[in-house]
């Protein structure tokens, strides 16, 4: 489980840094789209890295959720009768909606690779560009709801992983590190899901057009 | 003060229990909660019921003896034991709720009281450390830091009442095996079987039905010790270090 989800963090950090050559205009994001599929070429083929980090997550996609349903299975045999009264007296609400706001994440990335990997789904046209089909989705209002909502998902999602990643490698045995463990999370969560929310926002508001 | 108490009765472990509503009156303040159903049983034992039976020893919140789901938080609104849980933290006219802790690995033997023979169980796979102590040596024999030998105290601490499992939406007795192992684990004396004992105890925790940790913090928000979630990093680091010693 942390092994998997410090992947798919570095992934999403990333993949938010590189959202946002968005604000620089068609042709700086463009390129930079391109420039992703030429990395380590002639060594690697055209492509290729993005082949490799899609192996990758999706090895780590499949661990991930094995893990989380492995947990889930052990927590309902090791409580087999539920309590009448049950009171959260600390938990926060990122820690208890992982398992259910997981398999949200899971549902957003197969509509997002539909979207704008395999332009199975086009809301906004299907032009050539990545940028004109990014500003045209997001122009279309309610694929901008659900990529803002994905980014609150996911954003709760980091703010619990990042921290329990920490604690779970066994890095936050002290009382100090805990505390930084804690704001690790909340740090990269608004980073990340904040990042992100940048894009769609700036097209909703006008900043970033065609 | 008047309450109505909804209390879970179970004559024995193979049957099927059910909550009991159970009207008291001139409930006083400063009784403890297991004076509170000590009066209760006296009144169901003159009425010719049976008494609702729960764990209780030292009554002095040191022992870990009992133990009690009272309103939806293992040992009730107040960081403590529920023998030191006090009727002042209720009102006149409260509904309470009592449940026994619900775990798979701490069935229940009857009403409120369970059996909690797997915490021993994951003490005697590895909770120990196998030196003759003999008589007390000079205190200065084997210098401790300070830190490590006030954090080993404080992991000491825990008397077992198992409130962390019972908070644990899990059910995972983490907390415990934290306790534990970062009880040793800060000694000298522990670091011999610091690797065996972190295995075999996590074994024994996995076969006795407890669930796996995901940090979630009810446990330590709960315990009458107020052990730190932190001691279940120490848990992970030692089960790192012992699975990559073993490659």
């Amino acid at each position: 489980m942390a092994v998997t989800g410090l992947v798919f963090i570095g992934y999403v950090l990333l993949h938010m840094y590189g959202n946002l050559w968005a604000f620089s205009g068609q042709e700086a994001f463009d390129d930079y789209a391109h420039h992703l599929r030429e990395l380590l070429t002639p060594m690697l083929p055209y492509g290729g890295l993005l082949w490799i980090l899609r192996v990758v997550l999706l090895a780590s996609l499949v661990g991930h959720a094995a893990a989380a349903f492995a947990l889930w299975s052990r927590a309902a045999k090791a409580r087999d009768r539920r309590y009448a009264v049950k009171k959260v007296v600390t938990a926060t609400l990122s820690s208890r909606t992982m398992r259910w706001g997981g398999v949200a994440l899971l549902a957003f990335v197969i509509f997002h690779i539909l979207h704008l990997t395999t332009h199975t789904i086009n809301p906004g046209g299907d032009p050539e560009s990545p940028y004109l089909r990014l500003v045209g989705s997001f122009q279309v209002w309610w694929v901008a709801v659900i990529y803002l909502l994905a980014m609150l998902a996911l954003g709760m999602h980091i703010r619990h992983g990042a921290f329990s990643m920490l604690q779970t490698l066994g890095l936050t045995d002290n009382r100090r590190r805990y505390r930084v463990a804690h704001a690790v999370g909340l740090v990269l969560a608004i980073v990340v899901a904040g990042g992100f929310a940048l894009v769609p926002l700036g097209v909703l508001l006008g900043i970033v057009t065609t | 003060m008047n309450l109505t108490l909804k209390i879970w009765r179970q004559p024995n472990g193979s049957a099927t229990g059910e909550m009991v509503t159970y009207p008291i009156t001139d409930v006083s303040e400063d009784m403890s909660f297991l004076e509170m159903l000590d009066v209760l049983n006296e009144r169901l034992t003159a009425e010719g019921e049976e008494p609702v039976a729960f764990d209780s020893d030292c009554r002095e919140g040191i022992c870990g003896m009992c133990g009690l789901m009272i309103n939806g938080v293992a040992h009730g609104p107040e960081v403590t034991t529920t023998c030191q849980l006090h009727m002042r933290s209720f009102s006149d006219g409260d509904v309470v709720t009592i449940e026994p802790w619900r775990a798979s690995g701490f069935p229940v033997l009857r009403d409120l009281a369970v059996d909690r023979s797997a915490f021993d169980r994951i003490i005697d796979a590895g909770g120990y450390v196998s030196v003759n102590t003999g008589a007390a040596p000079d205190a200065h024999a084997t210098p401790v830091p300070k830190e490590n030998a006030e954090r080993a105290f404080d992991a000491a601490t825990c008397i077992s009442c198992g409130a962390c499992v019972a908070a644990c939406p899990n059910g995972s007795a983490s907390l415990f095996l934290g306790a534990k192992i970062t009880h040793l684990a800060e000694l000298p004396q522990g670091q011999a079987e610091r690797h065996t004992r972190v295995l075999n105890m996590v074994h024994q925790h996995d076969l006795e039905g407890f669930g796996g940790c995901t940090n979630i913090g009810e446990c330590t928000a709960v315990c009458p010790k107020e052990i730190p979630q932190d001691v279940i990093a120490t848990l992970n680091k030692d089960m790192r270090h012992a699975l990559w010693n073993r490659v």
